[in-house]
């Protein structure tokens, strides 16, 4: 099982964060991230970042847990400063290391790029962290509602995002459970030349894909035998209501916005 | 393979919060040449344990010995291919791990991943196949072509070639009919007492803990409960209640009767005509009496 990797995986929990309805928690997150390539200046980074972690801390989950969570984009974010460093000339010289010259507008630009990444991942993550899977399914059939118009397959999309979303933990299992099974007969995952270890992904890729095209046929069956005809006339069991709370937070959204938007030079 | 677990204990995702205790300080003897039975409920770590056996998972603390071989959890396993090849496990659903083209070759998969010789191979082939009872004609047969039952006995196959020093065997009847059940523990009983090595059988079975098994194991939400022969432990209906197990049939029949008659029949692993037997003349016994 991974321990690492958190993106997707979300924390049970009942604070504000997690109570928000999934839609407008979907369009703050997209607003989010499209500000953050409008920031141009430290005050309105200073804003988008005190939101950000205000947002973490508002959440009640532990911020070694979301830091820990973060660590596979780590790597991505101190590359980019790094090449930032290296390949920008721009600004005045700040200092030399071996006759490398360091430019003022490098180290800039570096952490601008930096933080807009940081920033990027931490929201994105802190949704996923804070929604469950099936409501963000369910805010994107309802977000896109109005692309029916146009017979864009908004049911079935949302469908077959709902159906890969509930197949990942039970792929995962399968995974797990056939890699042991081989493991036990003797197949090397982790040591070997590339070309050996690519062999040995074969007995564990035939049988998952084995296993994954039966799900699918005695999926298909189940969901036809209960009546099963596509989206037209199916009522919700989830229904998605905005609450008072929810505007409230939306207003405070927009406001910080406005006070981003006062802040860019 | 003797086998000896001191206070293992398996935690899931420790420090996050989806933390999961499976195995709480466990200590066991499995002596060498036994057939052990491990009971317990889904959820009460019997897969957990059993990955131990193996070096499939390391314990979070406690020790492990495993013939010459020793798990902790801070040192890597020493040649850990070697107890693989010495400790064969058959998987819940094992016939879920074919993935070769031919049965042939799917059972010649594991031994030649530990290195055994092809004239081995050969020459063990025969004497797997009769005991898994496979006829050789399906050799060239796609795995997949075959029934569950078939491509079940494939799997096992595979493992019995390494002619393992400890086989672990986790629900090995499960999704099987009546008869397809009692040929495979049949099976496993025979190839058991064959080679004398050492079994472990998971079960959710009271029948197969009984028929079996010399000694049993019960777990409950990750701890070792109970331990005994079958004897002991089935006798202890109330305690095996309380974990949300129950007596074997047999043995509540005999309680029944008691009950009943007001006269107690010792259970000595007879057969049920044995019983009947018994129980008749008991019966008959009364009806003179008065």
């Amino acid at each position: 099982m991974s321990n690492s990797v958190i993106i997707g995986q979300y924390v049970p929990g009942q604070s504000l964060v997690h109570r928000l309805d999934p839609r407008l928690k979907m369009i703050m997150v997209f607003l989010f991230i499209i500000f953050i390539f409008l920031a141009n200046s430290w005050m309105s980074y200073l804003v988008l970042t005190l939101f950000a972690l205000l947002s973490v801390v508002t959440t009640r989950i532990a911020p070694s847990f979301v830091i820990k969570g973060l660590k596979p984009v780590w790597f991505l974010i101190i590359f980019t400063f790094i090449l930032h460093l290296i390949v920008t000339k721009e600004g005045d010289i700040l200092f030399s290391i071996w006759n490398f010259d360091v430019y003022s507008g490098a180290l800039w630009k570096g952490l601008e790029i930096s933080l807009r990444f940081f920033l990027l991942i931490l929201m994105t993550t802190l949704l996923t962290l804070t929604t469950t899977p099936i409501s963000i399914t369910d805010a994107i059939e309802s977000l896109f509602q109005p692309l029916k118009r146009i017979r864009f397959p908004v049911h079935e999309l949302a469908l077959m995002m709902s159906i890969s979303l509930r197949f990942i933990p039970t792929l995962m299992q399968e995974t797990d459970k056939i890699s042991k099974a081989q493991a036990s007969r003797g197949v090397d995952f982790r040591t070997g030349t590339i070309k050996e270890r690519l062999k040995a992904v074969v007995p564990l890729l035939v049988p998952l894909f084995v296993s994954a095209f039966k799900r699918a046929e005695e999926l298909a069956m189940a969901m036809e035998a209960r009546g099963y005809k596509g989206g037209e006339g199916r009522t919700k069991f989830r229904e998605l209501k905005l609450k008072p709370m929810d505007v409230w937070i939306f207003i405070l959204f927009i406001i910080v916005l406005i006070t981003f938007w006062i802040l860019r030079t | 393979m003797d086998i000896l677990f001191e206070n293992v204990s398996h935690i899931y995702q420790k420090n996050t919060p989806f933390e999961f205790k499976a195995l709480e300080e466990v200590s066991f003897h499995i002596p060498a040449g036994s057939f052990a039975a491990i009971i317990g409920h889904t959820g009460s770590g019997k897969s957990t344990l059993i990955q131990h056996f193996n070096g499939l998972l390391k314990p979070t603390s406690g020790h492990i010995r495993m013939g010459d071989f020793n798990i902790t959890a801070e040192k890597k396993v020493k040649d850990i291919m070697d107890l693989r090849k010495r400790v064969g496990v058959v998987f819940q659903y094992p016939e879920h791990q074919l993935f070769e083209e031919t049965v042939e070759k799917d059972i010649q998969f594991g031994p030649k991943n530990f290195g055994l010789s092809q004239d081995k191979i050969d020459s063990r082939l025969p004497e797997v196949l009769k005991s898994v009872n496979l006829p050789e004609g399906l050799l060239s047969r796609s795995p997949f072509d075959l029934s569950g039952g078939q491509m079940r006995r494939v799997a096992i196959a595979g493992v019995l070639m390494m002619s393992p020093d400890l086989l672990v065997l986790d629900e090995p009847t499960a999704g099987l009919d009546p008869r397809g059940q009692k040929e495979m523990m049949d099976m496993f009983s025979r190839v058991h007492k064959e080679t004398q090595r050492t079994t472990i059988l998971v079960t959710h079975s009271m029948e197969d803990a009984l028929k079996y098994a010399d000694y049993v194991f019960i777990m409950n939400h990750g701890k070792l409960v109970m331990e005994g022969t079958p004897l002991e432990v089935f006798q202890k209906e109330e305690a095996l209640n309380q974990v949300g197990l129950a007596v074997p049939e047999v043995i509540k029949f005999l309680h029944a009767f008691e009950s009943r008659f007001g006269q107690s029949i010792p259970f000595k692993g007879q057969s049920i005509q044995e019983l009947a037997k018994e129980m008749t003349e008991i019966v008959r016994r009364g009806v003179k009496d008065e």
